[in-house]
């Protein structure tokens, strides 16, 4: 009940900025009343927790693994024992050391290409939602195509073009391919922002559009922007997984994906190696699980429709 | 009859796009694959000029201006000419795709129609109790297998049923000692080697149709009709089948026509865990081989699918739900 109360008057402050001086004030001093709502919401509480401590994990990685990364002196295709928690491949490696460095490769890759995913769909999408006439008509069109090409025979096929595979070359077929759909719905979202009152206000004041849509109207749609931001970062995860599982990334850097690969190339499974083909995947999914968990939390905090008893 | 032609439009031009992507992808890179390809050659001891033009002539490389190619693919096309593939070879890719094709139109077919209906069904259950026990569990259930990546689901499944417990095959279609024949211990083999295959895809992809239908079921279970239904003591399960499932069951027709378009392109990791002879394998094969013909042509099977199945599902929308066709929501 606490919750609903504080949610009540969360939507009841008003959005409309005063003046243009106190805009980046007010959406300063919104944002921990947010972060607060969020906390309390169990199923984000869950997920943040989970985010924060992969995050820690990819931080102070070198320092946390058993083991040096380039170590391959041990007992070749091991399965888990007391110096090797995780067993070791079969150039005898340490799998727990390579997870916990795997997690610094996966998670950068998973949130450049979210930051580059989000920064072309906020582009796209702001100025088809807020221009609308031909601009819109020229920027939808380019979504829907691309929404509707099927996204990872479009990416294996542009990867398998690529003269080199690497972390960057993944990166940037996430960003070609990945940025329609966050797009789609940041227009959606932007179509209905600009008819409200301030907008309309902010433009009979002659601001600069560019003004309006960044400074005016993106701070009051942050955690839509962050759910999407999410969004992105778990298809981009998720994704080079996928690209890496089949061969596409670059083998020789240690991430979950190229784990899996080499895992999986190696027969494992065959050789009682559980924990080694078991441990990135299982990692994949938790980081997916607590972005999704998180963007639960957001969804429930900013609509109040799906809210929760 | 104008959103009609806009949507038929909209697939030529889809179309044609992936058609032409096709075609600049490859030369759009530094070098292209056919060189890498005699580099490769190149390396077990040198080449002469006649063996480079005879390999040429072999791997079909492209001559003349860009437009004169341009059109001589597209006259390839049309022609249902996809040139030869390199790791198959000399057989001509529409051969190879044409066996593969069978492998996975039946199995992600009938899985895909199986986990729809049961998946949309416990979705409205799901709604109809929200809140209750077993909404919360599959809510937060599905909402977790669905972020796991779904080869892994495989593998963790190859590894307890097959690797420990010995009651599935480990990978494969059917058993090594039969060749495919309409005989009844191959469709036995077939049927006993599809079963995780099957498992799989049914596990990673029920989640998504029962949280879809749920969530556009309780956006409906929140409209006016509704409430005028119970206010008229319609008895409760009159009101959600008939006024509340089938209104929410609308974008669930359109997403079912479009998954199914996605068929044909497999699943595409999950057949490479499984080493399943379909169509996500053989991608996975041609990407591993450099067979670029091979990958073309599988490209555009699965997108012109998928695009084609993306019309039906806007026909379809628009003919169940007259507001669309008159422009007035999506």
């Amino acid at each position: 009940m606490e919750f609903l109360r504080r949610q009540a008057k969360l939507s009841s402050t008003p959005i409309e900025p005063v003046s243009r001086d106190s805009v980046s004030e007010q959406g300063m001093l919104k944002q921990p009343g947010f972060l607060a709502l969020l906390w309390e919401n169990r199923k984000a509480r869950m997920g943040i927790i989970i985010l924060t401590i992969f995050m820690l994990v990819a931080l102070v990685g070198p320092w946390l693994a058993p083991y040096s990364l380039s170590d391959t002196n041990f007992a070749l295709s091991h399965p888990p024992s007391a110096a090797h928690w995780l067993g070791t491949t079969q150039s005898g490696q340490d799998v727990l050391t390579q997870l916990i460095y795997g997690s610094r490769v996966s998670m950068f890759v998973g949130f450049v290409a979210g930051v580059l995913v989000i920064f072309i769909a906020l582009l796209v999408g702001f100025l088809a939602g807020y221009f609308g006439g031909w601009v819109d008509e020229v920027l939808s069109l380019a979504m829907n195509v691309m929404l509707v090409l099927p996204g990872l025979p479009l990416m294996i096929l542009i990867a398998a073009y690529m003269p080199s595979h690497g972390i960057w070359e993944i990166i940037l077929v996430m960003s070609i391919t990945g940025w329609a759909f966050g797009g789609r719905s940041l227009r959606a979202q932007m179509m209905t922002v600009v008819q409200q009152d301030y907008v309309v206000a902010a433009k009979f004041a002659g601001e600069r559009p560019l003004r309006i849509i960044f400074r005016e109207i993106m701070p009051n749609m942050l955690s839509y922007i962050i759910a999407n931001f999410f969004g992105a970062v778990i298809g981009a995860v998720l994704a080079e997984a996928g690209l890496e599982f089949l061969g596409l990334g670059n083998p020789s850097i240690t991430s979950w994906g190229t784990m899996i690969y080499w895992a999986q190339s190696s027969d494992a499974m065959l050789n009682g190696q559980w924990a080694w083909i078991l441990a990135p995947g299982l990692c994949i999914a938790l980081l997916a699980a607590s972005l999704t968990l998180v963007n639960f939390g957001i969804d429930a905090v900013a609509n109040p429709r799906l809210q929760e008893e | 009859m104008k959103y009609f032609l806009r949507k038929a439009g909209f697939l030529i031009l889809t179309v044609w796009i992936a058609v032409t992507l096709n075609f600049i992808l490859p030369r759009l890179m530094p070098g292209n694959p056919a060189q890498a390809m005699m580099a490769k050659y190149a390396q077990q001891g040198p080449i002469s000029p006649s063996q480079e033009h005879a390999l040429a002539l072999m791997l079909g490389l492209p001559t003349g201006s860009l437009w004169s190619q341009y059109g001589q693919y597209l006259g390839n096309l049309l022609h249902g000419n996809f040139g030869i593939s390199y790791s198959f070879y000399p057989e001509p890719v529409i051969a190879v795709i044409a066996r593969a094709l069978p492998w996975t139109l039946t199995l992600i077919g009938l899985v895909t129609i199986l986990q729809f209906v049961v998946g949309t069904l416990l979705g409205v259950y799901a709604a109809w109790n929200r809140g209750k026990k077993f909404d919360s569990t599959a809510t937060v259930l599905f909402s977790f297998t669905s972020a796991f990546p779904y080869f892994w689901i495989a593998l963790a499944f190859i590894y307890l049923f097959s690797y420990m417990l010995h009651w599935f095959p480990l990978s494969g279609g059917f058993s090594g000692s039969l060749s495919p024949a309409w005989s009844g211990a191959f469709a036995g083999s077939a049927i006993y080697h599809s079963v995780l295959p099957a498992l799989t895809i049914f596990i990673t992809g029920i989640g998504g149709s029962l949280l879809g239908m749920r969530n556009n079921m309780i956006n409906t279970l929140g409209e006016d009709y509704i409430l005028l239904g119970k206010a008229a003591g319609l008895p409760e399960y009159v009101i959600a089948t008939r006024y509340a499932a089938r209104n929410a069951l609308l974008p669930i027709v359109t997403n079912f026509a479009m998954s199914l378009g996605y068929v044909v392109g497999g699943s595409l990791l999950m057949e490479t865990v499984f080493a399943y002879p379909g169509m996500g394998y053989l991608l996975a094969t041609a990407v591993s081989n450099q067979d670029y013909p091979l990958l073309q042509a599988l490209f555009l099977f699965i997108t012109v699918s998928v695009l084609l199945a993306n019309f039906v599902a806007d026909i379809l929308y628009g003919l169940l739900d007259p507001r669309v066709r008159k422009g007035g929501v999506r």
